[in-house]
């Protein structure tokens, strides 16, 4: 999960009420799912228990008139979060791969399976191809990050057709 | 009708209301192409179409066929068996003048590298087909410096293709290509020497470049991320065409 | 039905561009442009140079008949008469000939050149004999006709600035020694035109000149082909067309050839300065005489280009140029013999008139000769493809250099046997031609009496009468010379029958011996001498001495003597079917009445320049007696000539033969610049690379000069006996022009590899 150390990464370059919090989020972030207001709160609530942030109060009243800073255990943590790799993920489960399996299993033509799963595919990178074109630098970095596992995916879906005949044989076997 | 297309071919498509038009208002289509380099078999009845305006994506393993099949739609292969039809016309039954022709007026070429001309510069490259046409010197290397500026690399118009980057020499093969305004692109793996970064931007004024001329694109790729510029995509596998979804 | 073809490029268009494409490419176009400028040019100045020999000859006669007499000559004497008389000399092996002139009036005519009229006494020489004289070698000719020297001959009497001559003017000549004329010019009928056998020869000699000529200039227009053919494809891509793809590669094969044209005038205006000096002295020529003819330059200058355009489309013929690339025809059919051999075969045939010799002045067989010549040197041109690929084909492993080398020749050996077409050509050429040429040197050598003898050299005197004492009073004592002898020739006939001549030539054992060949002699022999087949004389005939008529003493054959067998050529000059050869002691005493004496000079070998010190002396005695030495003899005149330019062409050929092999090295080396690098870059050593360059060069060229040598040795065989010539192998000829070729090949090798280096060095990896 991404969004609390994002969060208190925006949080470092100065206080900022929760609904600001949220707009910078989507906008740097959020590509297609916008943060739900919840899920905002929640999370700085849970901040704010870990001591990582803290509350300032504004003159005046109103519910949304709390602003959030960054506290000197946040910022530690921050630069632990960014210093610390991510796992890369294996890719051992793939749901693609139990699909083929089981169609070859039950008799179905696994090509069509995997060309089905080819068209959804390039459909999806069209769509970020498109929006990339149109986007912004942002947007063409996380489209492009996309759009390489799709890549990825549809590489293997290749590999996977040339050596359909091998894997019917090694499966009914 | 001067030329009358093989009995074969004829008899294995029933009711062809024309043979000469192709059904469905395809701009270029193959016919159960079979094509055979000795003893390997390069297209086994491969058909395709090709739409006018369409960016069409042929995808496939190395080895599978895709780039024969393009050359036979170009009309620069001749299949062992099958037609080929543009705009109505046999491309399989013309001569060497006339397929020549067909390249250099209506038709286009981005090969992944090495089809520059190296003696002469980048505008002279661009302006070969116009002169080539007919037209004049002095015309055919304004209209070359104008699609070099659109393709953003006015700078390499006097550089011999030996002293641009991988990636300038592609956008010049573009604008080579597209400069005689034709009806239909072939580019075979156009980003296939290039980093990802430059062939992302080869492609992006490629497809904007044709969409704009209305130039329908048969780009052969295995690359899925090329693909994705296209409107649709057919895979050859095994010399044959296994796919062909209408977007 | 299909809609109305695009429009198409001009010609013109089509031209221009190819002409644009042969300019472009940067460095690397402009290296190959300059290759294939070269290449053109060194072979259009030889054509140029032959186009010019015309020209050469004709201006040579010009001068030449300027200063003949022949309708000047007339039989009063007047004011404006002259006596003139031809001086005969030589120096080494060099000829030498002069005029004596002696004024009759005081308005002679001069010859031309000549600005002043000559007191007897007073000598003008050519500026090549003045040089000689003044030199340190020419102390032995030095003085010969007199110390006054009053001027130099000026270019418009001289046949070219080499020539050695002279005039001197004298007082000793009467109407029985000298001509008289009152004019220079004007000459008789052109005599002493050349035979059929040196005819046969020049022709020959012309067609080994051109054949390899040609075959250069077809090597170099295809000089960077294979990029050529690169760029074609890429044309053909954007929608050339097969026709204006021809067109664009005419075009830039235009440019080369007009570059190569342009080269070529350039090196012929270099060549006419250079070459006077090279050429030997009896072919001398002015600079200016060096011009072609012009409808000969014409022919070059139209024939060249249009040769190379045909050249080119010929060689495209057999690659297919598509729009993805080129497809090589020769690839895939085997190199047949049987239409290879077609040629030759047909060359051969046309020969056969030579079998069993050849008629004089039979023109239709000369053309149907020199067409079989150039018919076989074609084919064999022909031939050498197929041998290359069937030797290669069978060569076996060997080093890595070895291997990179056979490899490469059994890929691809068409850029291989394309650069020694030319060498074959011409060595097969010249081994014809030097073999005919030392046969037929050899029989005249053979039967010149002077060789291998006591005696070195002969005076021949003109004057007839008992002269002999004055020469052995006159040579003896000359340094050099160890004796002087005399002998009196004289005609006979048989008492009887005065049409029955024979020759007697009266003289001590010595003269006998050196003359007839004969070991054992003795005072008072008698030895009879016949041409094979011809009657002996009976002994005991009786004969009257002298010419008929001239009232000679009797003498009778004696019971005794011997008789000998002499070779054609000796008893061919005196003109008679057998000759006796007499001592004086047995003649006993009968009166020869008018003889002609001539005198036998034996030399000290050890004394140099020992036949000059002897014809200077010589011509004190008699200005106008010609010394003949044993090695001059018969290679004086035409044969001495012929050999000369023979020499010059051959190391003209060998001149071209290296420039094309360097030029075609340099070639293959800039189209292969990549596998070098790549080869270097995993470690082959350059040694082993060069070594593959000597091989890939070498293999070809031992086939080809094997080829070669076959075929001019039954060329020359066949020419041989054409001329009835003693067949024979001229081995040193074979040895020399082979070994001249493999010196070109290994220089060329050598040449190339500072090339290879460069190539490798640096920057073969990179792409353009």
């Amino acid at each position: 999960m991404t969004v609390a150390p994002a969060l208190l990464g925006l949080l470092q370059s100065g206080p900022r009420h929760g609904y600001d919090l949220k707009r910078a989020f989507d906008e740097r972030f959020g590509q297609d799912k916008p943060l739900a207001y919840g899920q905002v709160y929640s999370t700085l609530a849970r901040l704010l228990k870990n001591g990582l942030v803290e509350v300032e109060h504004e003159p005046g009243d109103g519910p949304d008139r709390k602003r959030y800073a960054i506290t000197e255990a946040g910022v530690s943590d921050v630069a632990v979060w960014l210093a610390t790799p991510e796992k890369p993920e294996p890719y051992l489960q793939s749901a693609m791969y139990t699909k083929v399996v089981l169609a070859l299993l039950t008799g179905r033509d696994a090509a069509d399976v995997l060309d089905a799963q080819r068209t959804e595919h390039l459909r999806l990178m069209r769509e970020l191809t498109r929006r990339k074109s149109e986007g912004d630098l942002a947007d063409q970095l996380v489209c492009d990050h996309a759009l390489f596992h799709l890549e990825a995916d549809l590489r293997w879906l290749e590999l996977t057709a040339a050596r359909l005949d091998d894997l019917a044989t090694s499966v009914r076997g | 009708m001067t030329t009358s297309p093989p009995a074969a071919s004829a008899s294995t498509h029933p009711a062809p209301a024309d043979p000469g038009t192709t059904p469905g208002g395809a701009l270029l289509a193959a016919h159960d192409l079979h094509l055979a380099f000795g003893p390997t078999t390069a297209l086994a009845s491969a058909s395709l179409e090709v739409h006018p305006g369409e960016v069409l994506a042929l995808m496939g393993p190395s080895g599978s066929g895709k780039s024969t099949l393009l050359h036979c739609l170009a009309g620069i292969l001749r299949p062992d068996s099958g037609r080929v039809t543009y705009g109505g016309r046999d491309l399989t039954a013309m001569s060497d003048v006339e397929r020549s022709a067909l390249r250099r007026s209506e038709f286009g070429f981005v090969f992944q590298f090495g089809q520059l001309v190296p003696e002469l510069t980048c505008a002279e490259n661009v302006a070969l087909p116009l002169r080539l046409a007919g037209v004049g010197r002095r015309d055919a290397l304004g209209t070359a410096r104008e699609w070099l500026t659109r393709l953003e690399v006015p700078d390499v118009a006097d550089k011999r293709p030996g002293q641009t980057s991988g990636g300038q020499g592609q956008r010049v093969a573009v604008a080579r290509a597209l400069v005689t305004r034709p009806r239909v692109v072939f580019a075979d793996e156009p980003t296939g020497a290039l980093d990802s970064l430059n062939g992302e931007r080869v492609m992006q004024m490629f497809v904007a470049a044709a969409r704009d001329t209305g130039a329908a694109v048969v780009l052969v790729t295995h690359e899925a991320r090329v693909a994705a510029y296209s409107d649709r995509e057919a895979v050859v596998r095994d010399g044959r065409v296994r796919e062909q979804v209408r977007a | 039905m299909s809609a109305s073809t695009p429009p198409r490029s001009s010609w013109a268009a089509d031209l221009a561009l190819g002409a644009r494409m042969s300019v472009g490419g940067g460095r690397s176009g402009w290296a190959r442009l300059a290759l294939i400028a070269i290449g053109v040019g060194v072979g259009v100045a030889m054509l140029l140079i032959v186009a010019s020999l015309p020209s050469v000859v004709d201006a040579r006669t010009e001068r030449t008949d300027a200063r003949s007499i022949g309708s000047g000559v007339v039989e009063e004497q007047g004011d404006n008469t002259l006596l003139t008389q031809i001086v005969r000399s030589g120096f080494r092996d060099l000829g030498v000939e002069g005029r004596l002139l002696q004024a009759e009036g005081v308005r002679v005519p001069l010859p031309p050149g000549v600005d002043r009229a000559l007191a007897p006494g007073e000598i003008v020489l050519s500026p090549a004999l003045q040089r000689l004289m003044d030199s340190p070698d020419g102390e032995a000719i030095r003085g010969r006709w007199g110390d006054t020297v009053v001027g130099t001959i000026g270019p418009e009497g001289l046949a070219g600035p080499g020539e050695l001559t002279f005039y001197l003017g004298t007082d000793d000549l009467d109407e029985e020694t000298a001509t008289r004329i009152n004019a220079f010019g004007n000459p008789d009928e052109q005599g002493g035109g050349l035979g059929p056998e040196l005819l046969l020869l020049g022709l020959v000699g012309l067609a080994v000149m051109i054949v390899p000529l040609a075959s250069f200039i077809a090597t170099a227009v295809r000089f960077g082909g294979e990029a050529r053919d690169r760029r074609l494809a890429a044309l053909r891509l954007v929608g050339a067309d097969v026709g204006t793809t021809r067109r664009i590669a005419a075009g830039e094969t235009l440019v080369g050839a007009a570059a190569g044209i342009a080269v070529g005038g350039l090196l012929l205006l270099v060549a006419q300065h250079v070459l006077p000096p090279l050429v030997p002295p009896a072919l001398t020529f002015y600079p200016e005489d060096l011009r072609p003819a012009p409808v000969l330059a014409a022919l070059v200058v139209i024939g060249v280009p249009v040769a190379s355009v045909l050249v080119t489309l010929s060689a495209m013929r057999r690659v297919v140029v598509e729009p993805l690339g080129v497809v090589r025809r020769s690839e895939v059919t085997r190199r047949r013999l049987w239409w290879r051999i077609l040629l030759p075969v047909a060359g051969a045939a046309l020969l056969h008139p030579l079998i069993g010799g050849m008629d004089d002045d039979s023109s239709g067989d000369q053309a149907m000769v020199t067409a079989g010549v150039v018919l076989l040197l074609v084919g064999v041109a022909l031939l050498l493809p197929w041998a290359v690929d069937a030797v290669v084909g069978r060569l076996g492993r060997g080093g890595v250099a070895w291997e990179l080398a056979v490899r490469r020749l059994q890929l691809e050996s068409g850029a291989a046997v394309r650069a020694i077409t030319a060498i074959v050509v011409s060595v097969a050429g010249l081994i014809a031609i030097q073999g005919t040429f030392g046969a037929i040197q050899a029989e005249a050598e053979g039967d010149g009496e002077l060789q291998g003898s006591v005696f070195q050299a002969k005076v021949i005197d003109t004057r007839s009468g008992a002269v002999g004492q004055e020469w052995v009073d006159g040579l003896t004592g000359t340094p050099g010379v160890r004796d002087v002898v005399t002998s009196t020739f004289t005609l006979a006939h048989v008492e009887t029958d005065p049409d029955q001549l024979i020759g007697v030539e009266v003289g001590p054992c010595s003269v006998l011996t050196h003359e007839t060949g004969i070991t054992d002699c003795a005072e008072g022999d008698v030895i009879v001498v016949a041409t094979e087949g011809a009657e002996l004389p009976t002994p005991g005939t009786t004969y009257v001495l002298g010419e008929p008529g001239s009232g000679g003493g009797t003498w009778e054959l004696p019971g005794d003597a011997r008789s000998a067998t002499l070779g054609e050529f000796h008893l061919y000059l005196s003109g008679l079917p057998s000759t006796i050869y007499v001592t004086p002691t047995a003649l006993g005493g009968a009166d020869v009445a008018e003889g002609y004496e001539s005198v036998l000079v034996a030399l000290d070998p050890d004394v140099p320049d020992a036949v000059d010190r002897l014809r200077t002396t010589a011509a004190d005695v008699e200005m106008l007696a010609y010394v003949a030495d044993a090695e001059q003899g018969s290679l004086t005149g035409v044969l001495g000539t012929a050999r000369q330019a023979l020499l010059a062409g051959t190391i003209a050929l060998l001149v071209v033969v290296g420039a094309s092999l360097l030029v075609n090295v340099a070639e293959q080396l800039r189209e292969r610049r990549r596998p070098f690098a790549v080869l270097l870059a995993f470690g082959t050593r350059r040694r082993t690379l060069g070594l593959s360059v000597l091989w890939q060069v070498a293999i070809p060229v031992a086939v080809g000069i094997t080829l070669a040598i076959v075929t001019g040795t039954a060329l020359s065989v066949v020419l041989q006996g054409g001329l009835s010539a003693p067949i024979g192998i001229d081995w040193w000829a074979i040895g020399l022009i082979s070994g001249g070729a493999a010196l070109v090949v290994l220089l060329v090798t050598a040449a190339s590899l500072p090339l290879l280096a460069g190539l490798t060095r640096s920057q073969g990896l990179q792409s353009e």
